[in-house]
């Protein structure tokens, strides 16, 4: 189920505001790959590029390619919304739809896709689903009760249960612990861990520990000064970024000597 | 602990602090607040006592000689529907209208869209009364004959005036005078949609058709309902434009014939020159469509209400 994804010299731009820089990558099937770096240095921009979501901003565009097993996101004639069905995404702040059920929830991506759905197919894959983001025995009882009654770390794990049920080949997150207190963050970092085994994981993170604790490759963002654009400085596994990186920037950075 | 706690504290128990500010500026909104409620109870005491006469008097003195009950039921009638049709043309459109403008549009086109069917809330009622009978009722006559000719086994579409002054002439009207109110409230809402609902829909690999089902539409209907009720509750209360487009008769089930009336405009029309029970049966009429239009509120509430604990306010 899971694909590898290849970044080849991707430029990103807000009409002609240069936002990110060259970002060229290879991500592994099956790991979870960081993004750590100061504020505004385009990292969150960069992951939304990868399943297209940047283009909800007017004016944004990219140059350069993202293979996804060798085929290419911005072909002429690929549909962002097919994309995205690949290419699943969790936010930085929970955000189940309001007007729906837990179960409903979990289902809402199956039902855009179209796929005429028994109830009990329904039942069982939102079992599935939940199961899957180790939220089901806390809900099992209330499938039926609005999704937005429950805590921030449920609601978060409510959205990568929504995600997981269409079945993507990757999922990003967005900062998914930032607005969560520390055991919901640790519950999260968990289901990360296990996600890692069916799908490939890009997750981006202002916690370094936390990019530490979940992840196998990480890549560190910086940009030169305000105003230019960010830069991937370096990239390669989370063990040599956090104890022996190459450049000075990231030592400074993991060291907490800035940003 | 809790306890503990409690006991603690209620010896300590004396009068907050206020501020003067405070003190002033919630005075002055529990006056508002009780201003309206007095108006209104108001209006209700002037209704139920000046139409007493009206309600209690032989039912041979009542116009029709069969009792208020049989004189104001046709008004009724006549109101209702002519209200519900226009919500009923109006809504759909002012919701397609609200969403072009709020997700579909390039932001500058929508505004301006945004801007003209304001102006369209602007056009005094008489004036649409005036083109509603000149202009459009007289285009209307070719329609109505087309749907006596091949639907007129339907009761609805009976013999069609040659006028075109119907009921459904002024319920066209009607829509096209509150479709700028249901629009602008639905606009409103839509515009209101968290970003994030919609990027998680999109997310999802939804369609922009599919992220307004799945994300702004449910968000936004107890906006629209509002909306429409506002809407419907100018249509109930409507005057002049049905004054002057109506050419108003007796009951009857025929909408592309000349016939029916409205309250509003059977109290307009008898007003000046009433005195006496027919003054008393006119406003005993008025204090029915009062009643109308609070239940359609109360309904709307209602209809709002039963979703709240779906409606992401917690």
């Amino acid at each position: 189920m899971s694909k590898r994804i290849d970044v080849k010299d991707l430029d990103i731009f807000y009409g002609n505001f240069q936002a990110v820089k060259g970002v060229s990558m290879s991500i592994e099937p099956r790991s979870v790959t960081a993004f750590i770096g100061p504020s505004g240095c385009g990292k969150s921009t960069f992951l939304r590029t990868l399943n297209r979501m940047h283009e909800v901003i007017p004016g944004a565009r990219v140059e350069g390619e993202v293979l996804i097993d060798g085929q290419n996101l911005y072909g002429k004639d690929v549909d962002p919304v097919d994309v995205r069905r690949q290419v699943g995404m969790v936010f930085q702040r929970p955000n189940p739809f309001p007007t729906m059920s837990i179960k409903e929830n979990v289902l809402a991506g199956v039902r855009l896709n179209s796929k005429r759905l028994s109830s009990k197919a329904g039942d069982e894959l939102a079992e599935k689903a939940l199961r899957g983001a180790n939220l089901w025995n806390e809900v099992k009882d209330r499938l039926d009760k609005p999704g937005s009654g429950l805590s921030g770390g449920q609601q978060q794990r409510l959205c990568i249960a929504r995600a997981i049920a269409i079945q993507p080949e990757v999922i990003l997150m967005d900062e998914p612990c930032s607005a969560l207190d520390p055991i919901s963050t640790l519950a999260i970092e968990d289901l990360i861990n296990d996600l890692k085994t069916d799908y490939t994981v890009v997750i981006v993170t202002h916690n370094m520990q936390q990019a530490a604790r979940v992840s196998d490759k990480t890549g560190f963002f910086n940009l030169e000064a305000t105003g230019k654009p960010g830069e991937l400085v370096e990239y390669d596994t989370t063990q040599t970024i956090f104890n022996n990186p190459a450049k000075k920037a990231t030592e400074d950075y993991i060291s907490g000597r800035f940003g | 602990m809790n306890d503990s706690v409690a006991t603690e504290q209620r010896p300590a128990r004396t009068k907050p602090v206020r501020r003067v500010g405070d003190i002033v500026f919630g005075g002055a909104s529990l006056g508002s607040a009780v201003l309206i409620l007095l108006t209104l109870v108001g209006v209700a005491v002037f209704l139920v006592i000046k139409a007493m006469p009206a309600l209690t008097a032989d039912p041979a003195e009542i116009s029709g000689g069969k009792g208020f009950f049989s004189y104001v039921w046709p008004l009724v009638f006549g109101t209702v529907v002519c209200s519900l049709i226009a919500m009923v043309l109006a809504t759909p459109v002012a919701v397609g209208i609200a969403l072009f403008v709020s997700h579909y549009s390039p932001r500058r086109l929508g505004a301006g869209i945004g801007f003209v069917i304001d102006l369209l809330a602007a056009v005094p009622s008489v004036v649409f009364g005036m083109w509603g009978m000149a202009v459009f009722a007289p285009k209307l006559f070719p329609l109505y004959g087309w749907l006596e000719d091949n639907l007129g086994f339907i009761p609805l579409f009976g013999e069609a005036s040659a006028s075109g002054r119907t009921i459904l002439t002024a319920s066209i009207v009607l829509a096209v005078m509150i479709l700028p109110i249901i629009t602008s409230v639905s606009r409103e809402v839509f515009l209101q949609t968290p970003r994030l609902h919609e990027e998680a829909a999109l997310a999802l690999g939804a369609t922009r058709w599919e992220m307004i089902r799945t994300a702004v539409l449910p968000f936004g209907m107890p906006g629209v309902v509002g909306g429409t009720m506002l809407g419907l509750g100018r249509a109930l209360g409507e005057t002049m434009a049905v004054a002057i487009i109506l050419s108003p008769n007796v009951f009857t089930w025929n909408f592309i014939g000349s016939g029916n009336q409205t309250i509003p405009a059977e109290i307009a029309l008898h007003f000046p020159e009433a005195s006496g029970l027919r003054l008393a049966e006119l406003i005993a009429a008025g204090l029915v469509l009062f009643v109308i239009t609070l239940a359609v509120n109360l309904f709307a509430r209602w209809i709002v209400d039963r979703r709240a604990e779906f409606s992401g306010a917690n």
